[in-house]
């Protein structure tokens, strides 16, 4: 295979623009509110006011009959649960019986325009039977609570009990054992293009199309068949241009289903558009967390043993719920080398919006506690905070505990790399007063290696379609949502053909063009994708090797392809241009169109024990980052003025982008380090608006410098893995570790917001002076 | 959702779009931004928020950087308006928007129009920009991929004060 751009000094010099960059430059990028729906009614969803109840009474009739409105649709439209995972189906895309959450959508109208909307839900009438709701996990847990789900005693969506090694001797082992509990806030994926769709539906010929914002296109094909009990063959989806995901359409979308059944009543086309404070209240993102770590340490650093108890509470539908708990527990593996490690995890239902996953999915919160818990140890064992990491380092190859495949691991050299990149051992304890520098580590997978629809197809597939004017289209399922997937395919098909990248166009994610996918989630499209796209362009590079070799009268195996040009070996008098050589391959085939996959193996699919294929993947990316901050106590605001951070991406193939999807995940880190957080009055989500949800601004955002580093995966494109999520995870961590370095004060929650800064220094000079009064003699 | 009042009286709006003067009856209560990208079907200039939070709607009034979702149209009367539209001439890309697609300054580009108006106002009132000035002028502008390092790098490009 062919590498290119290799090892250069400067990465500035390396790498390629997107190549659907232009258009979204100029403006003339189509996103899904942005398509023709000049003839299309305006879809409006009427939502609970109430958090819990029964649903006594439901009368859209008035609504109906308001001039100008075309459909009005309530459960009877759609009496079919839901949800992403085929074990935990809980949710209905309109409330049936019972709201669960304030906010949960019941009935939907499409109108004529806007106001008429608007209108005819003011007509809804609605009458409830109130049922007590929690907001809390503790309150959801508490003895006697009202069930939000009658097959859930105790509100528990799911409990996870893993034990690997022998805990107790871990601890025995131990010089040092510490616990602590942590307490991480919610926080949102805050994409910046407002959830919206545009669906039709066709009576004449029953056929539906739905243009929306998906991360998965396939989901929601598969989701809109069963809730409007239609053949899945009479559905196409398509993905316009994606304002960005994060995680936040990964599972289908109760509006998606919503548009769709108004379009199928009104027999019509809808738009829907929803606003800011609905995207928070669809929400599908991380959930508020309490941590409770224990960990075990010897004198030198090395880890004995781990028990971590988690608690998610996760809003009042399932939703990915159970595989964030499991994620939380398995990818407590895979970065250090831990001989035991227990793991509980209790998901919570509470009457909020559904969680889900979000960017790090399940690993984050779990990665703050565990990486605030080395330092805090560190410091009491008189170690710096890089030696109690390389005191535990994995060795790979090597198969964890809970059977996850590690292939390649390059923390070391990020290690080294952010080390020597701050300055650390030069600076460390030697900044002036209300400076700090931290660091922490983390890591996430390429990709899930068990597909949540285990069906037995490849985990990719990619198609190329070459025709009589030598260009080359390849056709992927993988949605671009903005990391740049699309160009990520070209440059696979382009590197593997040794063509330029402007011979390939990319068609990406039209359910009715391009294959099946299994979509943009868990960072699985690179390693998978690509690989299916090196495999397909490997597939036409034989092809067009046998073309070349009739057309040249040789054998296939003496052709050589120096660029675009095809010559009998290395000295060959006469060649063949591409286009000559596309010419002679379509003699008698026509068109070709060839097809490439990626399978992950049995082995690297988890192991046997329950929920043992979550976590399971063909590569870990890693990640290493110091963190510099200053604290102005005064105000308890904390600045963040430099990070450095190197991430092990097996091998870089667009370094350009790689850069960009480190310092964007970093950066995210960092928003829910400092600032985001959602927060509920009885229910009634108090941040639905990105002033009070605060996403940092470029005022407040440090330069984030990147290294890469390319450990060369076995089995990665290239030897490239995953770059998009691996290094979020670090930041909240290190920064939490570089504050207790500025100020000597530990936080046990997320985010540190100043007040909550200000008020633990408060309470240290309450301390101090409470301790000076001791010793003074009454 | 912002959208077209049925019922709104509507007055003729005579104004300056991207360099043509043009005239449309619009509704008393129509915000700037419906009304380009509902009338004029402009829709390089985005909705983010609805309220003036993300910038993802800026464009220039009279050489000035505004959310047009924070203004009547009918305000716009006799000004000039310039959107993302309006930038490249002759499909030739505007230096901003050749930086930012050259330095990835745009990842989802869904705030990049807003976010490049931004930095063209900046711009034609100060060629040689600080990072502070940058920052300053982008403060109203939400990007949630790029963490703006890429776009401090864009615009600084776009000025000449980076190889």
């Amino acid at each position: 295979m062919t590498a290119v751009r290799r090892d250069g000094p400067s990465l500035k010099d390396r790498g390629v623009p997107l190549i659907d960059g232009v258009e979204k430059v100029t403006g003339r990028a189509r996103y899904t509110a942005d398509l023709d729906h000049t003839d299309a009614l305006v879809g409006c969803i009427f939502r609970s006011p109430v958090s819990h109840a029964e649903i006594k009474r439901l009368d859209v009739a008035k609504a109906q009959q308001l001039d100008g409105v075309f459909a009005v649709v309530t459960a009877a439209d759609c009496p079919h649960t839901y949800g992403v995972l085929p074990v935990a189906m809980n949710e209905y895309p309109l409330a049936c019986h019972r709201v669960r959450y304030r906010g949960e959508p019941v009935a939907a109208v499409a109108a004529i325009d806007a106001a008429t909307a608007q209108r005819a839900l003011e007509l809804i009438e609605f009458e409830v039977r109130e049922l007590p709701a929690y907001y809390s996990s503790a309150a959801a847990r508490a003895e006697g609570a009202t069930l939000l789900h009658d097959d859930k005693p105790g509100n528990i969506e799911r409990e996870v009990h893993h034990i690997f090694g022998d805990v107790a001797a871990g601890f025995d082992e131990a010089d040092l054992v510490r616990q602590h509990r942590i307490s991480c806030a919610e926080v949102n994926h805050a994409q910046i293009e407002p959830h919206a769709v545009l669906a039709n539906f066709d009576p004449e010929t029953q056929r539906l199309t739905v243009q929306s914002v998906t991360q998965v296109g396939y989901y929601l094909q598969l989701m809109l068949a069963r809730c409007l009990e239609m053949d899945v063959s009479r559905i196409r989806v398509i993905k316009p241009f994606i304002g960005g995901g994060f995680g936040a359409r990964v599972e289908v979308l109760n509006f998606e289903i919503i548009a769709a059944l108004l379009a199928r009543a009104a027999t019509g086309t809808v738009i829907m558009q929803l606003t800011r404070e609905e995207n928070f209240l669809t929400h599908r993102a991380r959930p508020q967390t309490d941590v409770m770590l224990k960990l075990g340490m010897r004198r030198d650093g090395q880890i004995t043993a781990c028990a971590c108890e988690v608690v998610q509470r996760g809003g009042a539908y399932a939703g990915y719920g159970i595989v964030t708990m499991l994620y939380a527990g398995a990818l407590l593996q895979g970065i250090y080398d831990i001989p035991a490690i227990k793991f509980d995890g209790y998901r919570v239902y509470v009457n909020l919006p559904p969680c889900g996953a979000m960017r790090g999915h399940g690993s984050v919160d779990v990665r703050h506690a565990f990486e605030c818990a080395l330092d805090r140890m560190a410091r009491e064992l008189g170690l710096d905070p890089f030696a109690v990491r390389r005191a535990n380092l994995l060795r790979v190859p090597t198969r964890t505990m809970n059977e996850l495949v590690v292939n390649s691991c390059g923390l070391s050299e990020c290690l080294d790399r952010v080390e020597h990149a701050s300055n650390w051992c030069t600076r460390i304890g030697k900044l002036p007063p209300g400076k700090g520098l931290g660091m922490a580590c983390s890591h996430y997978v390429s990709g899930a290696a068990k597909p949540i629809h285990w069906t037995g197809e490849p985990h990719a597939v990619v198609n190329l379609k070459v025709d009589f004017d030598g260009s080359i289209t390849a056709l992927t399922g993988a949605a671009d949502i903005g990391q740049g997937s699309s160009t990520m395919v070209a440059i696979a098909v382009a590197e593997t053909l040794g063509v330029p990248l402007d011979r390939i166009r990319v068609v990406a994610g039209d359910s009715a063009i391009t294959p099946k996918d299994n979509g943009a989630y868990s960072s699985r499209i690179t390693f998978m994708v690509g690989n299916a796209a090196i495999d397909a362009a490997r597939n036409l590079k034989a092809i067009l090797l046998e073309a070349a070799a009739r057309k040249l009268d040789a054998r296939p195996e003496d052709i050589e392809c120096f660029g675009e040009q095809f010559r009998i070996g290395r000295s060959g008098q006469a060649s063949l241009s591409f286009g000559e050589v596309v010419q002679a391959a379509l003699v008698g085939s026509g068109a070709i169109n060839v097809k490439g996959t990626f399978t992950c193996p049995p082995e690297a699919q988890g192991g046997k024990h329950r929920g043992g294929a979550v976590g399971s993947t063909m590569g870990f990316s890693y990640a290493a980052q110091v963190v510099e901050v200053t604290v102005d106590e005064p105000t308890g605001a904390i600045s963040v003025d430099h990070v450095w951070t190197a991430l092990d991406c097996g091998y870089a193939i667009n370094p350009l982008a790689v850069e960009g999807q480190v310092q964007g995940s970093v950066w995210m880190g960092m928003g829910q380090a400092l600032s985001e957080e959602t927060q509920y009055l009885n229910g009634l989500p108090a941040h639905s608006n990105l002033l009070e949800y605060r996403v940092p601004t470029i005022a407040e955002s440090p330069p984030i410098e990147v290294q890469i580093v390319e450990s060369h995966d076995p089995h990665g494109p290239f030897g490239a893995k995953e770059a998009s999520e691996g290094a979020l995870a670090s930041f909240p961590p290190a920064l939490a570790n570089a504050v207790a370095n500025a100020i000597g004060v530990d936080f046990d929650q997320l985010p540190l917001t100043p007040d909550r800064v200000m008020q633990a220094l408060v309470e240290r000079r309450r301390q101090v002076r409470a301790s000076t009064l001791k010793r003074q003699p009454s | 959702m912002a959208q077209m009042h049925a019922e709104s009286r509507k007055h003729l709006l005579r104004l300056r779009l991207n360099g043509r003067w043009r005239e449309d009856a619009v509704a008393d209560s129509q915000l700037l931004v419906d009304y380009l990208r509902e009338v004029v079907h402009l829709t390089g200039t985005k909705i983010g928020c609805d309220t003036g939070e993300c910038g993802a709607c800026t464009v220039l009034v009279d050489g000035q950087a505004v959310p047009s979702c924070l203004v009547l149209a009918s305000r716009c009367d006799g000004k000039s308006i310039e959107t993302i539209e309006s930038l490249a001439t002759h499909n030739r890309l505007h230096r901003l928007q050749r930086a930012f697609h050259e330095k990835l300054g745009a990842q989802c580009g869904f705030c990049s129009p807003g976010m490049i108006m931004a930095a063209e106002a900046l711009l034609r009132r100060n060629s040689r920009p600080t990072e502070e000035d940058i920052k300053a002028a982008l403060s109203g502008n939400i990007c949630r991929c790029t963490g703006y390092v890429k776009i401090i790098e864009s615009v600084q490009a776009a000025a000449g004060m980076l190889p």
